[in-house]
């Protein structure tokens, strides 16, 4: 049985003229912050918490850039960022970005320092 | 006493050990099982008791570590993988009743996924570990997220070629597959092979999606700009230490996964039995517990769906007792937590072409999400995953399993000049993409080696440099879907210029970033949303449509019994009846009659064999006649019975010997005083007959008759399937057999020039 009830129509994209006569960018490409809060109310309605989670740590990062998310991932695997950076980058995030994406970051900072993760001379 | 010089040496050894031992399964590795190297699959002494405690909405315990003592996986897990609404109840019901809910129609699906989101990674894995095999099987039919099952490819190649790539794309989601996955042999390729697979899935159907598996951060990046719709290489593994050695943390991928999901990107994680194996650290733990924690953290971080099945350690749970069990299990897990399944069997794990099948049945029989993770849709040789379990030279076997049990494993089967039409559409499209955008210059010699070519191998030695050039160029002039589009249009692509763009506006709309979605062909959603799957037992689930019915039925090696009769035509009067008239009885001593069957050179005229009619008399009289009898032929058109036929034959010969012969060639020497289902010789395995058979059925009745001994005639022998070979041509035979049957009484055929 289909169950439409929650996908609500989205607001269009360009349109085929739109895009074939170059005026669009590659901002366009991207999916709307509230359309991803959207989808995180249908994901929870289909008990899914955690991927309802997932998109609404995504709307928050849809604020920035290409090159900060490559940047941020970075920073977040083994080794790479002593305890200040992660406590900087949480704090980022939660002005740029959302309190979500903040608070996975500080929860990793808190785990790193519990397993010796974070940048070996930095390690307290 | 001991032995002389000329005594024969005794034999050492034994024949048959030898013979087996040539089997292709002695080239598989088997392990003994050792839980001290996590060479064990469902269930290790060391794997943790389930448990759980929660203080104040907190789990301070779980599976028997307290929270200090947990690795990173316990604690991404114990935070955020755990109903703990429901784990109480969970972990309170024992594995048996978990299992049997699991299987019981008046529990709904959602209801045990309900529950089941409260239990442990240790209690998951107890849970699954008490199905056995088939009940795996409905387990997964009945706990997929998606009802309409799906598949994936691997379209990859030696070259990178890109035009290749683009047709080899558009022939795969010609065949029905809904996901297409690239790799590269050469790391900086990767831009091109997205941007090939990206124009080759739209030529021909809309709605493909395609992911080309490279490093993250690259992975990322194209997937950013439009050139890929999904991704799936965010390995997770089931130790903290390998986890880390694959430099990430339960964090990290956490982030990745939600930054590929800001860009309205469809995302899943991949895992599998034998990873942790493979490096030296699973902790003496089972694959099945190892791989629990990796479904649990993969439902934890929010992805929607899970690649596992084994994968690249299939191999390493094959090698172990319940290895290809355990893999099944991962599948169901995947299930239980409610994401969806992409089922593995992308990788070769047997040389035993009845190992590596078995393996691939159950998930076939069940159905899932997607049952390979990619079957290898191109040669086996320009898989740059390494061979799949399934490959592109398999495919008509697979449409044939399809069609055999009635079973929707998303495939269908497409025609010679439409795939030809389809890969030559898509290669102009890529030159064309790859010219407007300054990218490379195909020339014509090249596209058409493409659409003819089986593999690269097909393909003259050109420049290899060129997908790096068009990649580098990629990458330095930012090229996004939207150039994509323009291209096409520009180079008079313009429907697949709309799918590429329908790619953008769904990625925008994000309909697909809920659980187990695919597009169809009319770019409609299907996921755990819009097509959930409602299996409750018998006439409750997923069916098939009547247009899908058809597809699965359709055959392009089926014949009707007009075709199989078509070359019966090119033989029509080959044998030459003047007069047919009602036969006497013989009183010559010498007189043996051959009774053919009903529809004997009136309608058929070769046999199985490929013998004609007239080939088959003419062995059989010069036969006789060289024992000195004379034969005559005679028509029995009451039966199409063959021991009747001979049987009627013996009782009008003047020798009381008969040979019955039917047009498809099955023959036999009958007497007069045998009953109907007796006779004295019978040469049954008609396709193998050859004229000198005849020549000694003849030989062999005149002896008869002259009451001498004989050699008997046997059949000739093959271990190939022969019935398979020729039972529908035989069916129709008989059909018109059949139909030529009268009352008339025995005729004598009085032939022209046969001999």
């Amino acid at each position: 049985m289909s169950d439409q009830s929650l996908t609500d129509a989205a607001p269009t994209g360009p349109s085929y003229d739109e895009v074939i006569a170059g005026r669009i960018g590659a901002d366009e490409l991207r999916i709307e912050p509230a359309r991803l809060r959207h989808q995180a109310d249908v994901a929870r309605a289909h008990a899914n918490p955690q991927l309802a989670a997932n998109l609404e740590r995504a709307a928050e990062l849809s604020a920035l850039s290409d090159a900060d998310l490559l940047a941020m991932y970075e920073s977040l695997r083994p080794g790479r960022a002593s305890g200040d950076d992660l406590r900087q980058l949480a704090d980022r995030l939660e002005r740029e970005a959302g309190p979500l994406c903040a608070q996975l970051v500080r929860e990793a900072l808190h785990h790193y320092e519990r397993r010796g993760l974070l940048r070996p001379s930095s390690a307290q | 006493m001991s032995p002389t010089d000329d005594a024969p040496p005794s034999p050492v050894g034994s024949g048959r050990f030898e013979v087996l031992a040539r089997r292709p399964v002695h080239l598989d590795g088997f392990a003994v099982e050792d839980p001290s190297l996590g060479l064990v699959a469902l269930h290790s002494p060391f794997d943790p008791t389930p448990s759980l405690t929660v203080l104040d909405g907190v789990v301070i315990e779980m599976d028997g570590k307290t929270a200090d003592e947990f690795d990173v996986i316990d604690a991404y897990v114990a935070a955020h993988g755990i109903d703990l609404e429901q784990s109480a109840r969970a972990m309170g019901t024992s594995d048996l009743d978990l299992a049997r809910m699991i299987l019981d129609p008046a529990v709904s699906r959602r209801e045990v996924a309900a529950l089941l989101a409260g239990t442990t990674p240790a209690k998951l894995a107890r849970v699954v570990a008490v199905l056995r095999p088939h009940e795996l099987i409905y387990a997964l039919a009945r706990m997929r997220v998606r009802a309409t099952p799906s598949i994936q490819a691997h379209v990859t190649n030696r070259l990178d070629d890109p035009l290749l790539l683009a047709a080899d794309a558009a022939t795969a989601v010609a065949y029905g597959f809904r996901e297409l996955e690239t790799t590269v042999p050469v790391l900086d390729d990767a831009p091109s092979n997205a941007l090939a697979l990206l124009v080759g899935s739209q030529v021909g159907r809309a709605g493909a999606l395609t992911q080309c598996s490279v490093e993250e951060a690259i992975e990322l990046e194209l997937g950013l700009r439009g050139l890929t719709t999904y991704a799936e290489t965010i390995s997770l593994y089931g130790t903290e230490t390998v986890f880390r050695d694959g430099d990430d943390t339960p964090w990290s991928k956490a982030f990745l996964v939600s930054a590929y999901t800001s860009r309205g990107i469809k995302v899943r994680v991949t895992s599998g039995a034998g990873a942790e194996v493979l490096l030296g650290e699973a902790e003496r733990c089972s694959m099945l517990y190892l791989e629990s924690r990796c479904v649990s953290l993969a439902r934890a971080i929010g992805s929607q769906g899970v690649q596992n099945g084994g994968i690249d350690g299939a191999s390493v749970a094959g090698s172990v007792p319940n290895g290809m069990r355990a893999l099944l299990a991962e599948n169901l897990m995947v299930m239980l937590r409610n994401l969806e399944s992409c089922s593995g069997n992308d990788t070769l794990v047997s040389e035993s072409d009845i190992r590596r099948t078995a393996h691939t049945m159950p998930v076939f029989f069940a159905g899932s999400d997607f049952i390979f993770s990619g079957f290898g849709s191109v040669p086996r040789y320009d898989n740059m995953f390494g061979p799949s379990n399934f490959n592109g030279e398999d495919l008509d076997d697979y449409l044939a399993l399809q069609r055999d049990w009635g079973i929707d494993g998303g495939l269908r089967s497409v025609g010679e000049n439409e795939v030809l039409e389809l890969r030559e559409r898509a290669a102009r499209a890529l030159a064309a993409v790859y010219g407007r955008l300054g990218l490379a210059d195909f020339d014509e010699a090249h596209i058409l080696e493409v659409v003819h070519a089986s593999g690269s191998k097909d393909l003259s030695p050109r420049d290899e440099r060129l997908p790096l050039a068009a990649s580098s160029a990629i990458r330095e002039r930012r090229i996004t879907a939207f150039d994509v589009v323009r291209a096409l249009h520009d180079t008079g692509f313009e429907v697949e210029a709309r799918r590429v763009l329908a790619m953008v506006d769904a990625r925008r709309q994000g309909d697909y970033l809920q659980s187990a979605a695919i597009f169809d062909e009319d770019m409609r959603v299907l996921s755990a949303v819009t097509d959930p799957n409602d299996d409750a037992g018998p006439g409750t689930g997923y069916r098939p449509s009547a247009k899908r019915r058809e597809e699965l039925a359709h055959s392009p090696l089926a014949r009707s019994v007009e075709q199989l009769l078509e070359h019966q035509r090119r033989d029509e009067g080959c044998l030459r009846v003047a007069d047919e008239v009602r036969a006497e009885l013989g009183n010559s001593p010498r007189d043996v009659v051959i009774g053919v069957s009903p529809a004997f050179a009136t309608s058929l005229w070769v046999a199985t064999s490929g013998l004609t009619v007239a080939q088959m008399l003419r062995e059989i009289l010069a036969g006789l006649e060289e024992e000195g009898c004379q034969g005559r032929v005679v028509r029995i058109s009451h039966s199409i019975d063959l021991g009747v036929i001979g049987l009627s034959a013996a009782r009008l010969s003047g020798s009381g010997i008969g040979i019955g012969l039917q047009a498809k060639g099955t023959v036999l020497i009958h007497r007069r005083d045998l009953n109907a289902l007796a006779n004295l010789e019978l040469l049954s395995i008609a396709p193998l007959l050859v004229l000198d058979s005849y020549r000694q059925i003849g030989h062999n009745a005149g002896r008869h008759a002259k009451g001498m001994a004989t050699v008997p005639t046997r059949n000739p022998y093959t271990d190939e399937a022969i019935t398979a070979r020729y039972h529908a041509a035989t069916v129709a035979m008989v059909a018109i057999e059949r139909s030529a049957v009268t009352d008339q009484p025995p005729m004598e055929l009085r032939l022209l020039d046969l001999l």
